[in-house]
Protein backbone atom coordinates (compact mmCIF):
# COMPACT_ATOMS: atom_id res chain seq x y z
CA UNK A 1 0.00 0.00 0.00
CA UNK A 2 1.74 3.36 -1.06
CA UNK A 3 0.62 5.38 2.54
CA UNK A 4 3.06 2.62 4.20
CA UNK A 5 5.99 3.56 2.75
CA UNK A 6 6.19 6.83 4.98
CA UNK A 7 8.73 5.95 8.11
CA UNK A 8 7.30 4.89 11.13
CA UNK A 9 9.79 6.68 12.92
CA UNK A 10 11.69 9.54 12.29
CA UNK A 11 14.44 11.52 14.09
CA UNK A 12 15.15 15.00 13.17
CA UNK A 13 18.44 16.63 14.46
CA UNK A 14 17.59 15.13 18.15
CA UNK A 15 20.06 16.54 20.87
CA UNK A 16 20.02 14.90 23.91
CA UNK A 17 21.19 15.05 27.21
CA UNK A 18 21.17 13.45 30.45
CA UNK A 19 20.92 15.84 33.24
CA UNK A 20 23.82 18.17 32.32
CA UNK A 21 25.73 15.68 30.91
CA UNK A 22 25.37 15.58 26.97
CA UNK A 23 24.79 12.23 25.44
CA UNK A 24 23.59 13.20 22.00
CA UNK A 25 24.25 15.78 19.02
CA UNK A 26 22.60 16.48 15.74
CA UNK A 27 21.12 12.79 15.53
CA UNK A 28 18.81 12.09 12.24
CA UNK A 29 17.48 8.83 10.98
CA UNK A 30 14.30 6.91 10.11
CA UNK A 31 12.51 3.66 10.56
CA UNK A 32 10.87 2.43 7.49
CA UNK A 33 7.64 0.05 8.03
CA UNK A 34 8.38 -3.41 8.60
CA UNK A 35 11.93 -3.34 9.31
CA UNK A 36 13.80 -4.73 12.52
CA UNK A 37 16.03 -1.61 13.30
CA UNK A 38 19.13 -1.63 15.90
CA UNK A 39 20.81 0.71 17.74
CA UNK A 40 24.16 -0.48 18.94
CA UNK A 41 27.25 1.47 20.80
CA UNK A 42 29.66 0.79 23.22
CA UNK A 43 28.42 1.40 27.14
CA UNK A 44 27.32 4.95 27.77
CA UNK A 45 27.39 5.96 24.06
CA UNK A 46 23.38 6.83 24.73
CA UNK A 47 21.41 4.30 22.77
CA UNK A 48 19.20 4.02 26.04
CA UNK A 49 19.09 7.11 26.49
CA UNK A 50 17.82 7.70 22.90
CA UNK A 51 15.31 5.14 23.81
CA UNK A 52 13.70 6.81 26.25
CA UNK A 53 13.80 9.67 24.37
CA UNK A 54 11.80 8.55 21.10
CA UNK A 55 9.47 6.83 23.86
CA UNK A 56 8.60 10.25 24.72
CA UNK A 57 10.03 9.56 28.44
CA UNK A 58 12.55 12.43 28.28
CA UNK A 59 12.43 15.71 26.37
CA UNK A 60 15.48 16.48 23.98
CA UNK A 61 17.72 19.26 24.21
CA UNK A 62 16.54 19.89 20.88
CA UNK A 63 15.04 18.51 17.54
CA UNK A 64 11.93 15.99 17.10
CA UNK A 65 10.99 12.67 17.10
CA UNK A 66 8.28 12.06 14.51
CA UNK A 67 5.94 8.60 15.26
CA UNK A 68 3.49 7.34 12.70
CA UNK A 69 3.27 10.92 11.47
CA UNK A 70 2.76 12.90 14.65
CA UNK A 71 5.80 14.87 16.75
CA UNK A 72 5.89 12.88 20.07
CA UNK A 73 7.86 15.87 21.55
CA UNK A 74 5.70 18.90 20.69
CA UNK A 75 2.33 16.61 21.81
CA UNK A 76 1.07 16.97 25.72
CA UNK A 77 -1.98 15.48 28.16
CA UNK A 78 -3.91 13.23 26.46
CA UNK A 79 -2.76 13.38 22.61
CA UNK A 80 1.17 12.17 24.12
CA UNK A 81 -0.58 9.35 25.82
CA UNK A 82 -2.30 8.71 22.70
CA UNK A 83 0.75 7.94 20.55
CA UNK A 84 2.67 6.19 23.00
CA UNK A 85 -0.33 3.78 23.30
CA UNK A 86 0.23 3.22 19.60
CA UNK A 87 3.55 1.15 20.36
CA UNK A 88 4.97 -1.25 22.94
CA UNK A 89 7.84 -0.80 25.06
CA UNK A 90 9.75 -3.63 27.05
CA UNK A 91 12.07 -3.24 29.31
CA UNK A 92 15.79 -4.29 30.36
CA UNK A 93 14.09 -5.93 33.69
CA UNK A 94 10.60 -6.89 32.07
CA UNK A 95 9.37 -3.88 34.55
CA UNK A 96 6.25 -5.27 35.22
CA UNK A 97 3.77 -4.27 38.11
CA UNK A 98 4.92 -5.88 41.30
CA UNK A 99 1.85 -6.10 43.18
CA UNK A 100 -0.32 -7.54 40.20
CA UNK A 101 -0.25 -11.04 38.66
CA UNK A 102 1.52 -12.06 35.33
CA UNK A 103 -2.13 -12.05 33.66
CA UNK A 104 -3.19 -8.62 35.15
CA UNK A 105 0.06 -7.35 33.77
CA UNK A 106 -0.78 -7.94 30.40
CA UNK A 107 -4.68 -7.56 30.94
CA UNK A 108 -4.53 -4.26 32.35
CA UNK A 109 -3.94 -2.13 29.33
CA UNK A 110 -6.56 -4.47 27.75
CA UNK A 111 -8.97 -3.48 30.42
CA UNK A 112 -8.21 0.35 30.31
CA UNK A 113 -8.37 0.79 26.72
CA UNK A 114 -11.11 -2.09 25.28
CA UNK A 115 -14.33 -2.72 26.09
CA UNK A 116 -13.64 -6.22 25.52
CA UNK A 117 -15.26 -8.35 28.07
CA UNK A 118 -13.33 -10.13 31.04
CA UNK A 119 -13.91 -13.44 28.77
CA UNK A 120 -12.71 -11.57 25.82
CA UNK A 121 -9.88 -10.03 27.78
CA UNK A 122 -8.79 -13.58 29.76
CA UNK A 123 -8.69 -15.09 26.65
CA UNK A 124 -6.08 -12.34 24.72
CA UNK A 125 -4.06 -12.90 27.71
CA UNK A 126 -3.50 -16.42 27.36
CA UNK A 127 -2.89 -15.76 23.24
CA UNK A 128 0.26 -13.36 23.97
CA UNK A 129 1.56 -15.38 26.82
CA UNK A 130 1.38 -18.36 24.34
CA UNK A 131 3.50 -16.50 21.77
CA UNK A 132 6.08 -16.21 24.46
CA UNK A 133 5.95 -19.54 25.77
CA UNK A 134 5.02 -18.62 29.31
CA UNK A 135 1.62 -20.23 28.62
CA UNK A 136 0.31 -21.71 33.39
CA UNK A 137 1.69 -18.76 34.20
CA UNK A 138 -0.72 -16.46 34.60
CA UNK A 139 -1.21 -16.30 38.47
CA UNK A 140 2.49 -15.89 39.45
CA UNK A 141 3.91 -12.96 40.94
CA UNK A 142 6.60 -10.97 38.88
CA UNK A 143 8.41 -12.05 41.94
CA UNK A 144 8.18 -15.98 41.61
CA UNK A 145 9.37 -15.39 37.77
CA UNK A 146 12.76 -15.71 36.45
CA UNK A 147 14.62 -12.78 34.86
CA UNK A 148 14.35 -14.54 31.57
CA UNK A 149 10.87 -15.15 32.14
CA UNK A 150 9.91 -11.60 33.30
CA UNK A 151 11.61 -10.24 29.99
CA UNK A 152 9.02 -12.44 28.19
CA UNK A 153 5.87 -11.32 30.35
CA UNK A 154 7.19 -7.79 29.69
CA UNK A 155 7.01 -8.18 26.09
CA UNK A 156 3.59 -10.67 25.93
CA UNK A 157 2.86 -7.28 28.19
CA UNK A 158 3.74 -4.67 25.07
CA UNK A 159 2.22 -7.06 22.78
CA UNK A 160 -1.06 -6.36 24.33
CA UNK A 161 -3.24 -3.75 22.27
CA UNK A 162 -0.87 -5.39 19.45
CA UNK A 163 0.84 -2.14 18.48
CA UNK A 164 2.63 -2.20 14.88
CA UNK A 165 5.71 -0.85 16.83
CA UNK A 166 7.54 -2.37 19.09
CA UNK A 167 10.65 -1.12 21.04
CA UNK A 168 13.54 -3.49 22.70
CA UNK A 169 15.65 -2.39 25.47
CA UNK A 170 18.64 -5.30 25.41
CA UNK A 171 15.88 -8.11 24.93
CA UNK A 172 18.82 -10.76 24.99
CA UNK A 173 20.42 -9.45 28.11
CA UNK A 174 20.78 -12.16 31.12
CA UNK A 175 18.99 -14.61 28.53
CA UNK A 176 20.45 -17.74 27.51
CA UNK A 177 21.73 -18.84 24.44
CA UNK A 178 18.29 -20.89 23.36
CA UNK A 179 15.68 -18.43 25.23
CA UNK A 180 17.38 -15.59 23.27
CA UNK A 181 17.39 -17.70 20.31
CA UNK A 182 13.94 -18.31 20.57
CA UNK A 183 12.89 -14.62 21.16
CA UNK A 184 15.11 -13.53 17.31
CA UNK A 185 12.85 -15.59 16.44
CA UNK A 186 9.75 -14.37 17.77
CA UNK A 187 10.81 -10.97 16.63
CA UNK A 188 11.15 -12.02 12.99
CA UNK A 189 7.86 -13.70 13.28
CA UNK A 190 6.03 -10.42 14.39
CA UNK A 191 7.77 -8.78 11.53
CA UNK A 192 6.73 -11.10 8.84
CA UNK A 193 3.40 -12.59 10.32
CA UNK A 194 2.06 -9.23 12.17
CA UNK A 195 3.60 -6.18 9.90
CA UNK A 196 5.12 -5.04 13.10
CA UNK A 197 7.87 -2.23 13.21
CA UNK A 198 10.50 -3.61 15.63
CA UNK A 199 13.19 -1.20 17.10
CA UNK A 200 16.03 -2.97 19.35
CA UNK A 201 18.50 -1.63 21.58
CA UNK A 202 21.59 -4.29 22.15
CA UNK A 203 24.89 -5.06 21.76
CA UNK A 204 24.46 -8.60 21.31
CA UNK A 205 26.08 -9.44 17.55
CA UNK A 206 24.33 -13.32 17.34
CA UNK A 207 21.28 -11.38 17.50
CA UNK A 208 22.10 -8.60 15.40
CA UNK A 209 23.30 -10.50 12.33
CA UNK A 210 19.97 -12.65 13.07
CA UNK A 211 16.92 -10.38 13.26
CA UNK A 212 18.54 -6.84 12.02
CA UNK A 213 17.73 -5.13 8.67
CA UNK A 214 19.28 -2.35 9.15
CA UNK A 215 21.39 -0.68 12.10
CA UNK A 216 22.96 2.47 13.54
CA UNK A 217 25.81 2.49 15.66
CA UNK A 218 26.44 5.13 18.01
CA UNK A 219 29.84 7.02 19.37
CA UNK A 220 30.30 8.10 22.92
CA UNK A 221 33.54 10.02 21.51
CA UNK A 222 31.62 11.77 18.71
CA UNK A 223 28.41 11.99 20.03
CA UNK A 224 26.82 11.34 17.04
CA UNK A 225 25.87 8.27 14.48
CA UNK A 226 29.03 6.90 12.79
CA UNK A 227 27.72 3.89 11.00
CA UNK A 228 23.74 2.98 9.22
CA UNK A 229 23.06 -0.26 7.45
CA UNK A 230 23.31 -3.42 6.72
CA UNK A 231 24.50 -5.50 9.65
CA UNK A 232 26.58 -7.28 7.15
CA UNK A 233 27.91 -4.88 5.13
CA UNK A 234 29.16 -3.05 8.02
CA UNK A 235 30.86 -6.00 8.96
CA UNK A 236 32.61 -6.58 6.20
CA UNK A 237 33.04 -3.47 4.03
CA UNK A 238 32.77 -0.97 6.52
CA UNK A 239 35.42 2.20 5.98
CA UNK A 240 35.49 2.88 9.83
CA UNK A 241 38.12 0.14 11.50
CA UNK A 242 36.62 0.89 14.94
CA UNK A 243 32.83 -0.14 13.47
CA UNK A 244 34.45 -3.52 11.63
CA UNK A 245 36.06 -4.03 15.15
CA UNK A 246 32.83 -3.76 16.62
CA UNK A 247 30.89 -5.85 14.43
CA UNK A 248 33.54 -8.57 14.44
CA UNK A 249 33.95 -8.35 18.82
CA UNK A 250 37.69 -7.36 17.75
CA UNK A 251 38.40 -10.12 15.51
CA UNK A 252 39.49 -7.71 12.71
CA UNK A 253 42.02 -6.28 14.66
CA UNK A 254 43.76 -9.70 16.19
CA UNK A 255 43.77 -10.51 12.26
CA UNK A 256 45.24 -7.23 11.61
CA UNK A 257 47.89 -8.42 14.49
CA UNK A 258 46.88 -5.45 16.49
CA UNK A 259 45.36 -7.49 19.43
CA UNK A 260 47.19 -10.88 20.48
CA UNK A 261 45.67 -14.01 19.48
CA UNK A 262 44.87 -16.39 22.47
CA UNK A 263 45.99 -19.29 22.55
CA UNK B 1 37.03 41.34 47.53
CA UNK B 2 34.87 41.33 43.89
CA UNK B 3 35.64 37.54 43.57
CA UNK B 4 35.11 36.43 47.23
CA UNK B 5 31.21 38.37 46.88
CA UNK B 6 30.67 37.48 43.52
CA UNK B 7 31.07 33.70 45.18
CA UNK B 8 28.67 34.60 47.59
CA UNK B 9 26.36 36.21 45.37
CA UNK B 10 26.42 32.60 43.26
CA UNK B 11 25.67 30.69 46.08
CA UNK B 12 22.74 32.71 47.28
CA UNK B 13 22.10 32.65 43.08
CA UNK B 14 21.89 28.95 43.61
CA UNK B 15 20.00 28.31 46.67
CA UNK B 16 17.30 30.31 45.31
CA UNK B 17 16.99 28.54 42.26
CA UNK B 18 16.80 25.44 44.19
CA UNK B 19 14.20 25.95 46.02
CA UNK B 20 12.56 28.27 43.31
CA UNK B 21 12.60 24.65 41.50
CA UNK B 22 11.67 22.65 44.50
CA UNK B 23 8.28 24.80 44.96
CA UNK B 24 7.30 24.39 41.65
CA UNK B 25 8.08 20.79 40.96
CA UNK B 26 5.86 20.77 44.55
CA UNK B 27 2.49 22.92 42.73
CA UNK B 28 3.04 21.02 39.40
CA UNK B 29 2.58 17.65 41.79
CA UNK B 30 -0.31 19.21 43.67
CA UNK B 31 -2.10 20.28 40.49
CA UNK B 32 -1.72 16.75 38.82
CA UNK B 33 -3.23 15.05 42.14
CA UNK B 34 -6.24 17.34 41.93
CA UNK B 35 -6.30 16.39 38.70
CA UNK B 36 -6.34 13.00 39.08
CA UNK B 37 -8.29 13.07 42.36
CA UNK B 38 -11.55 15.13 40.37
CA UNK B 39 -11.03 12.18 37.45
CA UNK B 40 -11.42 9.61 40.61
CA UNK B 41 -14.58 11.35 42.42
CA UNK B 42 -15.91 11.67 38.74
CA UNK B 43 -15.51 8.10 37.89
CA UNK B 44 -15.76 5.96 40.95
CA UNK B 45 -15.50 2.45 39.11
CA UNK B 46 -11.84 3.54 37.76
CA UNK B 47 -10.86 3.40 41.46
CA UNK B 48 -7.79 0.64 41.84
CA UNK B 49 -10.06 -0.27 44.41
CA UNK B 50 -8.10 -3.57 45.59
CA UNK B 51 -4.81 -1.24 46.35
CA UNK B 52 -6.86 1.00 48.12
CA UNK B 53 -8.14 -1.81 50.53
CA UNK B 54 -4.65 -2.89 51.26
CA UNK B 55 -3.36 0.50 51.85
CA UNK B 56 -6.26 0.78 54.59
CA UNK B 57 -4.78 -2.74 56.02
CA UNK B 58 -1.34 -1.51 56.20
CA UNK B 59 -1.95 2.21 57.47
CA UNK B 60 -5.32 1.26 59.54
CA UNK B 61 -5.36 -1.98 61.22
CA UNK B 62 -1.46 -2.61 60.87
CA UNK B 63 -0.79 0.74 63.06
CA UNK B 64 -3.25 -0.25 65.62
CA UNK B 65 -0.64 -1.81 67.93
CA UNK B 66 1.80 0.82 67.77
CA UNK B 67 -0.57 4.18 67.97
CA UNK B 68 -2.32 2.34 71.14
CA UNK B 69 1.08 2.09 72.67
CA UNK B 70 2.22 5.86 72.46
CA UNK B 71 -0.98 6.89 72.75
CA UNK B 72 -1.53 5.52 76.08
CA UNK B 73 1.79 6.62 77.27
CA UNK B 74 0.84 10.04 76.55
CA UNK B 75 -2.39 9.55 78.08
CA UNK B 76 -0.28 8.85 81.10
CA UNK B 77 2.45 11.29 80.28
CA UNK B 78 -0.34 14.27 79.94
CA UNK B 79 -2.08 12.38 83.10
CA UNK B 80 0.65 12.40 85.36
CA UNK B 81 2.02 15.88 84.45
CA UNK B 82 -1.31 17.39 84.64
CA UNK B 83 -2.23 15.83 88.04
CA UNK B 84 1.14 17.40 89.63
CA UNK B 85 -0.21 21.01 88.88
CA UNK B 86 -3.62 21.04 88.99
CA UNK B 87 -3.13 19.21 92.47
CA UNK B 88 -1.62 22.39 94.39
CA UNK B 89 -4.67 24.10 93.69
CA UNK B 90 -7.21 21.45 94.55
CA UNK B 91 -8.59 21.05 90.74
CA UNK B 92 -8.19 17.51 90.48
CA UNK B 93 -11.42 16.61 89.58
CA UNK B 94 -10.71 18.73 86.38
CA UNK B 95 -7.79 16.17 85.67
CA UNK B 96 -10.24 14.42 83.18
CA UNK B 97 -11.15 17.57 81.33
CA UNK B 98 -7.91 18.40 80.66
CA UNK B 99 -6.44 14.81 79.45
CA UNK B 100 -9.70 14.74 77.45
CA UNK B 101 -9.52 17.89 75.44
CA UNK B 102 -5.88 18.08 75.32
CA UNK B 103 -5.81 15.15 73.54
CA UNK B 104 -9.36 15.23 71.36
CA UNK B 105 -8.79 18.69 69.79
CA UNK B 106 -4.87 18.52 69.64
CA UNK B 107 -2.00 15.62 70.73
CA UNK B 108 -4.82 12.61 69.21
CA UNK B 109 -4.59 13.78 65.70
CA UNK B 110 -0.74 14.58 65.55
CA UNK B 111 0.63 11.54 67.52
CA UNK B 112 -1.63 9.49 65.37
CA UNK B 113 0.10 11.40 62.60
CA UNK B 114 3.18 11.58 63.26
CA UNK B 115 3.39 8.09 63.51
CA UNK B 116 1.52 7.49 60.47
CA UNK B 117 4.19 9.99 58.50
CA UNK B 118 7.07 7.01 60.07
CA UNK B 119 4.53 4.39 59.39
CA UNK B 120 2.79 4.95 56.28
CA UNK B 121 4.75 8.00 54.51
CA UNK B 122 8.16 6.72 54.41
CA UNK B 123 6.46 3.46 53.38
CA UNK B 124 4.89 5.07 50.03
CA UNK B 125 8.22 6.85 49.45
CA UNK B 126 9.85 3.77 49.57
CA UNK B 127 7.48 1.67 47.49
CA UNK B 128 6.95 4.08 44.81
CA UNK B 129 11.03 4.73 44.37
CA UNK B 130 11.53 1.11 44.15
CA UNK B 131 9.03 0.89 41.37
CA UNK B 132 11.10 4.06 39.93
CA UNK B 133 14.35 1.74 40.08
CA UNK B 134 12.97 -0.82 38.68
CA UNK B 135 11.44 1.53 35.29
CA UNK B 136 7.67 0.15 36.23
CA UNK B 137 6.81 3.87 36.51
CA UNK B 138 8.67 4.30 33.03
CA UNK B 139 6.09 1.19 31.89
CA UNK B 140 3.40 2.82 32.90
CA UNK B 141 4.43 6.09 31.39
CA UNK B 142 4.95 4.64 27.76
CA UNK B 143 1.56 2.27 28.21
CA UNK B 144 0.23 6.15 28.62
CA UNK B 145 -1.30 5.50 31.77
CA UNK B 146 -1.11 8.48 34.31
CA UNK B 147 0.60 6.57 37.28
CA UNK B 148 -1.09 9.61 39.86
CA UNK B 149 -4.23 7.45 39.15
CA UNK B 150 -2.86 3.98 39.55
CA UNK B 151 0.11 4.84 42.75
CA UNK B 152 -1.13 8.02 44.19
CA UNK B 153 -5.23 7.81 44.50
CA UNK B 154 -4.90 4.71 46.02
CA UNK B 155 -2.69 5.82 48.38
CA UNK B 156 -4.92 8.69 49.47
CA UNK B 157 -7.81 6.96 49.94
CA UNK B 158 -7.06 4.61 52.10
CA UNK B 159 -5.01 6.92 54.82
CA UNK B 160 -8.02 9.72 54.78
CA UNK B 161 -10.14 6.98 55.15
CA UNK B 162 -8.39 5.25 58.27
CA UNK B 163 -6.45 7.69 60.16
CA UNK B 164 -9.61 9.59 61.48
CA UNK B 165 -10.47 6.18 62.70
CA UNK B 166 -7.34 5.77 63.99
CA UNK B 167 -7.36 9.10 65.80
CA UNK B 168 -10.45 8.25 67.46
CA UNK B 169 -9.08 5.37 68.47
CA UNK B 170 -6.02 6.73 70.09
CA UNK B 171 -7.81 9.64 71.68
CA UNK B 172 -9.67 6.35 73.69
CA UNK B 173 -6.50 4.56 74.67
CA UNK B 174 -5.37 8.06 75.52
CA UNK B 175 -8.33 9.20 77.85
CA UNK B 176 -7.75 5.85 79.26
CA UNK B 177 -4.55 6.22 80.43
CA UNK B 178 -5.00 9.97 81.64
CA UNK B 179 -8.09 7.48 83.68
CA UNK B 180 -5.45 5.36 85.02
CA UNK B 181 -3.27 8.39 86.46
CA UNK B 182 -6.21 9.40 87.68
CA UNK B 183 -7.21 6.54 89.52
CA UNK B 184 -4.12 5.83 90.88
CA UNK B 185 -2.55 8.92 91.65
CA UNK B 186 -5.52 11.55 92.70
CA UNK B 187 -8.39 8.35 93.65
CA UNK B 188 -10.58 10.19 91.17
CA UNK B 189 -13.50 7.35 91.02
CA UNK B 190 -14.02 6.09 87.50
CA UNK B 191 -18.22 7.73 87.22
CA UNK B 192 -16.71 11.16 88.08
CA UNK B 193 -13.33 11.01 85.72
CA UNK B 194 -16.07 9.27 82.52
CA UNK B 195 -18.49 12.36 83.30
CA UNK B 196 -16.41 15.24 83.63
CA UNK B 197 -14.71 13.83 80.36
CA UNK B 198 -18.46 13.35 78.38
CA UNK B 199 -19.19 17.00 79.29
CA UNK B 200 -15.71 18.64 78.19
CA UNK B 201 -15.29 17.35 75.12
CA UNK B 202 -17.66 19.40 72.89
CA UNK B 203 -19.05 18.45 69.31
CA UNK B 204 -16.84 21.04 68.39
CA UNK B 205 -13.34 19.86 69.73
CA UNK B 206 -14.14 16.33 68.01
CA UNK B 207 -15.45 17.96 64.67
CA UNK B 208 -11.41 20.09 64.88
CA UNK B 209 -10.10 16.78 65.78
CA UNK B 210 -11.28 14.88 62.74
CA UNK B 211 -10.67 17.29 60.63
CA UNK B 212 -6.98 17.82 61.08
CA UNK B 213 -6.70 14.05 61.17
CA UNK B 214 -8.52 14.41 57.46
CA UNK B 215 -5.96 17.28 56.50
CA UNK B 216 -3.05 15.39 57.77
CA UNK B 217 -3.68 12.33 56.09
CA UNK B 218 -4.16 14.03 52.73
CA UNK B 219 -0.54 16.11 53.32
CA UNK B 220 1.34 12.44 54.41
CA UNK B 221 -0.15 10.52 51.66
CA UNK B 222 0.70 13.60 49.41
CA UNK B 223 4.45 14.12 50.53
CA UNK B 224 4.85 10.00 50.70
CA UNK B 225 4.23 9.63 46.92
CA UNK B 226 5.79 13.28 46.12
CA UNK B 227 9.15 12.27 47.20
CA UNK B 228 9.07 8.39 46.27
CA UNK B 229 8.51 10.15 42.61
CA UNK B 230 11.25 12.41 43.24
CA UNK B 231 13.42 9.21 44.12
CA UNK B 232 17.11 8.81 42.53
CA UNK B 233 17.37 5.36 40.74
CA UNK B 234 19.21 3.85 43.27
CA UNK B 235 18.78 1.87 46.58
CA UNK B 236 20.58 5.11 48.42
CA UNK B 237 18.40 7.60 46.65
CA UNK B 238 15.72 5.45 47.78
CA UNK B 239 16.60 5.67 51.23
CA UNK B 240 16.52 9.03 50.84
CA UNK B 241 13.71 9.57 49.42
CA UNK B 242 11.83 8.01 52.42
CA UNK B 243 13.51 9.96 55.13
CA UNK B 244 13.05 13.11 53.06
CA UNK B 245 9.21 11.98 52.90
CA UNK B 246 9.07 11.74 56.63
CA UNK B 247 10.65 15.11 57.34
CA UNK B 248 8.78 17.20 55.17
CA UNK B 249 5.38 15.47 56.08
CA UNK B 250 6.10 16.18 59.79
CA UNK B 251 7.77 20.09 58.71
CA UNK B 252 4.06 20.38 56.40
CA UNK B 253 1.93 19.09 59.83
CA UNK B 254 3.67 21.29 62.02
CA UNK B 255 2.41 24.24 59.34
CA UNK B 256 -0.99 22.81 59.41
CA UNK B 257 -1.21 22.64 62.98
CA UNK B 258 -0.51 25.78 63.47
CA UNK B 259 -3.13 27.49 60.43
CA UNK B 260 -5.71 25.34 62.65
CA UNK B 261 -4.92 26.73 66.03
CA UNK B 262 -5.14 30.26 63.98
CA UNK B 263 -8.70 29.09 62.69
CA UNK B 264 -9.82 27.29 65.54
CA UNK B 265 -8.70 29.46 68.38
CA UNK B 266 -8.59 33.12 66.81
CA UNK B 267 -11.45 32.74 63.97
CA UNK B 268 -13.77 30.85 65.34
CA UNK B 269 -13.07 30.97 68.99
CA UNK B 270 -13.43 28.39 72.31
Amino acid sequence: MPEDNNPVIEVIDLSASYGHEPILHDINFKVNPNEVFAVLGGSGCGKSTLLKHITGLYCPVKGDIIIHGESIVKASGDKRREIMRSFGVTYQGGALWGSLTVGENVSLPLEEYTSLSRKQIRAVVDEKLHLVQMDGFRDYMPAELSGGMRKRAGLARAMALSPKLLFFDEPSAGLDPITSARLDELILRLRDECDTTIMVVTHELDSIFTIADRVIMLSKETKSIVAEGDPRYLRDKSPDPWVREFMTRGASLRLAGSIPQST
Amino acid sequence: MPVKVARYVEIVGDAGWSVGRAVASMVSFVGELSIALAYAVLHPRKIRWRETLYYMDMCGSGALPICALICFLMGLILGFQGALQLHKYGGDIFLADFVAVLIVKEMGPLMIAVISTGRAGSAFAAEIGTMKVSEEIDAMLTMGFVPSRFLVIPKIIALVTVLPLLTIFGDLVGIVGGFIVGYTRLELPLSAYYNRTLISITPMYFAEGLIKSVVYAFIIAAVGCMRGFESDKDAQGVGRAATSAVVTSVFFLAVADAIFAVIFGVIIGR
